[in-house]
């Protein structure tokens, strides 16, 4: 699956959060969409990912292309509402519409700068499970791959969208679907990947980003009104954190202006 | 050759779908799923069914809750509105209603898998899911080491269909295919499979394929069995005939949450109603109406001018 495809723990609702949801969502929403660059081309996902990247056109990434993985090329937000990247709005006045294996083909020959990823569980070391989780001493089934494990392998970088929540946030994730960083440090050279890796987590709570060398997950910036206390409390080993984190900006004005553009009835981020 | 291709849903199904038969449906991902020949399947008491495709949404849920399926090849078994799918969770979980084996793939190799079948060699390498757990003890997938640069490869390989069954626009009698939409991996299925047993939202004239050319994705050749079944995707869409009803996978994920509930839903839609039509009527006359896109959007013409 790629982000937003829905495949959360079975007992959760996606991305919905309780109390002060839309502001969260919101901020979800602007951090992925502020990864995205001018120009660069874009294996978007869904939902969450797709507000960001409609954001980012409409903001500071006017040149940038979308390639969703059931085979669409797209320069524009979609036509109307979408609940799948198949949806007819999302055909209607693409660029292209063409075969899995030839937007993959972009992905593998390494034509993709960007790919957004969502998961029931992320590690330590950015990997991504969607297949097996054990709840409550059980062994529970989840949909798996999708095409996740494709953009983790084969995308220049990939920026992860999760829940913050302890259960989703493993020290090391019990079956690895889609590869971050392994074991850390060299890991994916040697497995055979060719290039990659998670560059930022977006969380619920925090952005995320990974160490230079030991690409270990850490903590870049807190959203507002979270401590890094309730970070901490969600996260299932001893994330490192700096003394002062940052704060996650806020959206702006303009960015807002555009979710609601987008999003009209907050179905996404209301 | 048979006289005709043309024939009731029924009738290609009691022919071209056997017991133990390796089938690919769902082969555009979220859209043209072909539910109503799923359906008839379910129907006509298959069993020990192979289901192949790349994300599969709750048509392989249904046909696995209705005891079809012995395996499952695929890249992601759910409910592409509401997350989990029961039916399959209890197959693989408890064995329920029968056990069920399950062949995890990505959905790009599941695609190369269907393209080295298509090709007729044995695999095909490509850089995708080294590192992933999908990969380890895999039966079809396997790295390998290039006989050219010596890299890491992951070699995916061939997967050969009995049967592919797509759900498309329009075809004429021939089978000869016009797609248009999103593709996934419809191709490499069709050209995968021994047969091909198209459903389709119209039959039309030949002369109609042969005005666009380039549109023609399938040629009647590979196909065994054309159907004409108008909505034969839903509730998944068929672009510029049917939009995505969206309601419907919601009511699927609660009412099929236990056992008991799917098989309600199962006498309900399938194997109460006899055929697609008596499932439209279920559904409801308005409800189907509601579906139908509202307002056209028509491509601008080319010229195959001499």
């Amino acid at each position: 699956m790629t982000a937003g495809r829905a495949a959360g723990l079975p007992s959760s609702g996606g991305l919905s959060l309780p109390g002060d949801a839309a502001t969260r969502r919101q901020i979800m929403v602007v951090a992925a969409s502020r990864e995205i660059r001018d120009g660069e081309v874009v294996f978007v996902g869904m939902r969450l990912p797709l507000l960001g990247f409609a954001v980012a056109r409409a903001t500071h990434a006017p040149r940038a292309i979308g390639l969703f993985e059931n085979g669409v090329i797209r320069d524009s937000p979609p036509a109307g509402p979408l609940i799948t990247m198949g949806d007819p709005p999302n055909i209607a006045g693409a660029v292209m519409c063409t075969t899995l294996l030839d937007v993959m083909g972009h992905l593998a020959r390494g034509r993709v700068d960007i790919g957004f990823l969502g998961g029931a569980q992320v590690d330590r070391f950015g990997n991504l499970n969607t297949t097996w989780v054990e709840e409550r001493g059980r062994r529970v089934r989840l949909p798996g791959s999708g095409g996740a494990a494709d953009i983790a392998a084969l995308s220049h970088r990939t920026v992860i969208i999760m829940q913050h929540e302890r259960r989703r946030f493993p020290e090391r994730v019990g079956y690895l679907t889609s590869p971050g960083y392994g074991a850390g440090g060299r890991w994916r050279e040697e497995a055979g990947l060719a290039r990659g890796g998670p560059a930022r987590v977006i969380t619920s709570l925090a952005v995320l980003g990974f160490a230079p060398d030991s690409h270990e997950m850490m903590l870049e910036s807190i959203h507002p009104g979270v401590t890094v206390d309730d970070v901490l409390a969600e996260t299932g080993w001893a994330l490192r954190t700096s003394a002062r984190p940052a704060t996650t900006p806020e959206p702006t004005a303009d960015e807002l202006a555009v979710l609601r553009r987008f999003d009209p009835s907050g179905a996404w981020t209301g | 050759m048979a006289a005709t291709k043309v024939m009731t849903l029924r009738d290609a199904v009691s022919h071209f779908v056997g017991d133990g038969a390796v089938i690919a449906m769902g082969t555009g991902l979220e859209a043209c799923i072909p539910f109503a020949a799923g359906h008839e399947i379910i129907r006509q008491g298959r069993r020990d069914l192979t289901l192949v495709g790349p994300i599969s949404d709750i048509l392989f849920d249904q046909l696995i809750g209705a005891g079809c399926v012995a395996r499952v090849i695929a890249a992601w078994v759910g409910n592409v509105g509401a997350g989990i799918a029961y039916n399959f969770r209890r197959a693989v979980e408890d064995g329920v209603p029968r056990s069920l084996e399950m062949e995890d793939h990505t959905n790009m190799t599941v695609a190369l898998a269907l393209d080295a079948a298509a090709r007729g060699v044995p695999f095909l390498p490509s850089r995708t899911a080294l590192g992933s757990d999908i990969v380890r003890g895999h039966r079809r997938l396997r790295e390998i080491t290039c006989p050219f640069t010596g890299d890491r490869l992951l070699g995916v390989g061939a997967l050969p269909l009995d049967l592919a069954i797509l759900h498309v626009p329009r075809c004429d009698r021939d089978g000869n295919a016009h797609l248009w939409g999103n593709l996934g991996i419809t191709l490499e299925a069709a050209r995968a499979a021994r047969r091909v047993v198209l459903t389709a939202e119209e039959i039309v004239d030949g002369a109609v394929i042969r005005s666009d050319p380039n549109r023609t994705l399938i040629p009647g050749f590979l196909v065994a069995a054309v159907s004409a079944v108008p909505r034969g995707s839903h509730p998944s869409p068929t672009q510029g005939y049917l939009n995505r009803d969206d309601r419907f996978y919601d009511e699927y994920h609660a009412e099929t949450r236990t056992r008991d509930g799917f098989l309600g839903w199962l006498d309900r839609m399938v194997t109460g109603s006899a055929d697609h039509d008596a499932y439209l009527t279920r559904l409801g006359t308005a409800r189907v109406e509601s579906l139908r896109p509202a307002t056209p959007r028509l491509a601008a013409p080319v010229d195959y001018g001499l």
